[in-house]
């Protein structure tokens, strides 16, 4: 940047940043300010003498207390979590492994089939529940947390070894032939060498199926339907929208404390993420 | 410590005929250099030596054992490639140590050895370093020492050198043949640099198009090409290619071209006796060339040489001179040589008459 043209910086770079921030963030602080608003000044029109739209001068935890004490929230939030971890972790070991072979055997129809399986991720989820919903009911499996963590691989093991597989192709064929003449077997080289290597591409790919899967909603609305079965998306939007009756204060709070785990994945990795997509893989 | 063979070697990729034939006996200790433009099959040879390509007929045998279905841990080879491959996650030492741990060697051991093998190659301060903390030089070093501490049959090399900058490529050069001297190993060296190859290599196989061209020792190769492709390939500057006619005058054969007429040396006339009335190829490497009389024209100035860049007829020729000779641009030089170091080639098949 030129010296003296610190206005154009600000017009060209902080000005636009700043909108960026303030569009991405306010949402949160939208759940922030209506968790904590009392149902009284919550629900008063905007023509209203004290109409405050933007913050609240009695703040209140209400919401939260009857969200943990009057709902099932709790257990919601050990189904989203038992699901959401175990269809993570099935998806991360079919994703690498078939990334790995797609990457790296040469069979003949490679090509074809990381297409393949590139296109079955483009099915629709609301077209494929309809036949889903039959299996699951042909395996009775139906109203149990088994129904999702089988079904969400459906569209993370594609979503996995698609990213995995374009990791895979970026680290070096060289460092594999080395460690082969080296005196490792193909399966330990994949071990020793390319699975260490490949660590950031795991995590990312971890970080987005466990963030797919705890946010999905369709199967989760279609294949659990006791309350106690639910999980977070699900339940808050169900049980807490009850006719025409919306419970704002104590569904954003669940959307607030339901976001806590996200962000806590994300931030906790994004040391070895950020390492990952921008550190260099070079020999 | 490994005698090499390759028995009627070829490979195919889909649709092109990357190896042919290629026949090619590398004796205990040797350091035999594959060289050839890009393109030419050198590396694929190496790879199927190595077992990392598949072969497609012929055989590879190691010390008389054919190893054409073993996995490349199984043939005890080491190879350094262009790149390195070192592993970026592990440090210097986890690197070297790797093929000893793979190979269930006590620890104490690898620690001998991966000890030994610094020293060896003066990278002793960097055993702790991530490959990304060295330089170039310092992986190549390392890459070596990765080779080394194996204790291998044979010696891959796949253009280890070309990517280092010029000065530190010639340095290595003479590290690596030093290295070879006292190891004793059997090794094959890839590279397209013929200056490389006729530097390290005890054997030059000169390659083009998946057909082994010539295999011999590097003067051999210089003095005595076997074809014009190999004549035109060794030596730099490379050698110029005169078209001439060959006439007969009662027992003397001279060959001619535009502004030359050079008297055949009576240990080729017999040779050469076929082909007259016919054009032949006539090759002067530059270094042969001197002036006859005064002047001539200075192109390029090395300090310790003159090239000059001059025509006879069409075709061009360059002479490398004494940097004595003082010219200027267009004027006409005489230029001479001795007939006895001339080469003739078959016009056609290009082979060496």
């Amino acid at each position: 940047m030129i010296e003296g043209a610190r206005w154009r910086k600000w017009l060209w770079f902080y000005l636009p940043l700043g909108a960026f921030i303030v569009a991405l963030l306010f949402p949160f602080y939208w759940m922030i300010v209506t968790t904590v608003r009392p149902d009284g000044e919550l629900y008063r029109p905007w023509n209203h003498p004290l109409y405050s739209p933007f913050w609240t001068s009695h703040p209140t935890f209400e919401h939260v207390r009857d969200l943990l004490t009057e709902t099932l929230f709790n257990t919601w939030m050990l189904n989203t979590m038992f699901i959401a971890l175990a269809s993570t972790l099935i998806s991360l070991v079919c994703g690498v492994i078939a990334g790995y072979a797609l990457a790296r055997l040469t069979f003949r129809w490679a090509g074809i089939l990381g297409t393949t399986i590139f296109v079955t991720y483009l099915v629709p989820q609301t077209l494929l529940f309809i036949p889903l919903a039959e299996i699951i009911r042909d395996y009775r499996i139906g109203d149990t947390p088994w129904a999702l963590i089988l079904t969400y691989p459906t569209f993370l093991i594609p979503f996995c070894t698609w990213l995995m597989m374009g990791y895979f192709k970026a680290i070096p064929k060289e460092l594999e032939e080395c460690a082969r003449i080296d005196g490792a077997a193909r399966w330990q080289a994949m071990l020793y060498i390319i699975f260490p290597i490949a660590v950031p591409g795991i995590l990312s790919a971890g970080i987005f199926a466990f963030t797919l899967s705890w946010n999905e909603f369709i199967y989760a609305l279609v294949f659990l339907s006791s309350p106690e079965q639910k999980t977070v998306p699900v339940g808050v939007t169900s049980e807490l929208i009850r006719g025409d009756v919306f419970f704002w204060g104590s569904l954003m709070a669940g959307a607030l404390i339901g976001s806590i785990p996200v962000a806590f994945v994300y931030s906790f990795f994004v040391e070895h993420y950020v390492a990952g997509v921008t550190g260099s893989i070079k020999g | 410590m490994a005698r090499v063979l390759l028995k009627e070697l070829n490979k195919k990729f889909d649709g092109t005929h990357a190896v042919k034939n290629v026949n090619l006996e590398i004796r205990d200790h040797e350091f035999v250099v594959l060289v050839g433009p890009s393109g030419c099959g050198k590396t694929t040879t190496l790879r199927m030596v190595a077992g990392l390509e598949d072969i497609t007929s012929g055989e590879i045998s190691i010390d008389g054992k054919v190893v054409n279905n073993l996995a490349p841990m199984d043939r005890d080879i080491a190879m350094v490639f262009q790149n390195y491959a070192l592993y970026p996650h592990m440090s210097v030492y986890q690197n070297m140590a790797f093929g000893l741990r793979m190979r269930k060697f006590e620890k104490p051991e690898i620690d001998r050895r991966v000890k030994h093998a610094a020293d060896v190659l003066g990278i002793h301060a960097l055993l702790e370093r991530r490959p990304r903390q060295l330089s170039g030089g310092q992986r190549q070093r390392v890459a070596l020492g990765r080779a080394i501490v194996r204790n291998p049959r044979v010696f891959l090399f796949d253009e280890p050198l070309s990517n280092l900058d010029a000065a530190l490529r010639v340095q290595m050069r003479v590290e690596l043949k030093r290295l070879h001297d006292r190891l004793e190993t059997t090794a094959i060296y890839v590279t397209h640099d013929q200056v490389e190859a006729m530097t390290l290599g005890d054997r030059v196989v000169v390659m083009r198009d998946g057909v082994v061209q010539q295999v011999g020792a590097p003067l051999e190769l210089y003095e005595r090409p076997a074809k014009r492709f190999v004549a035109g390939f060794i030596g730099s500057p490379a050698m110029n290619f005169i078209a001439v006619t060959i006439t007969a005058s009662g027992d003397a054969l001279w060959a001619e071209a535009p502004g030359l007429r050079v008297r055949v040396p009576p240990q080729k006339t017999e040779r050469l006796r076929r082909y007259s009335g016919q054009r032949v190829i006539l090759g002067l490497r530059p270094e042969t060339l001197r002036p006859a009389g005064a002047g001539a024209s200075a192109d390029y100035t090395f300090g310790s040489e003159i090239l000059l860049d001059t025509r006879v007829g069409d075709s061009p020729v360059v002479a490398r001179v004494d940097p004595g000779v003082r010219t200027s641009a267009h004027e006409r030089v005489r230029l001479s040589f001795e007939p006895e170091r001339a080469h003739f080639f078959d016009a056609a098949s290009e082979a060496a008459i």
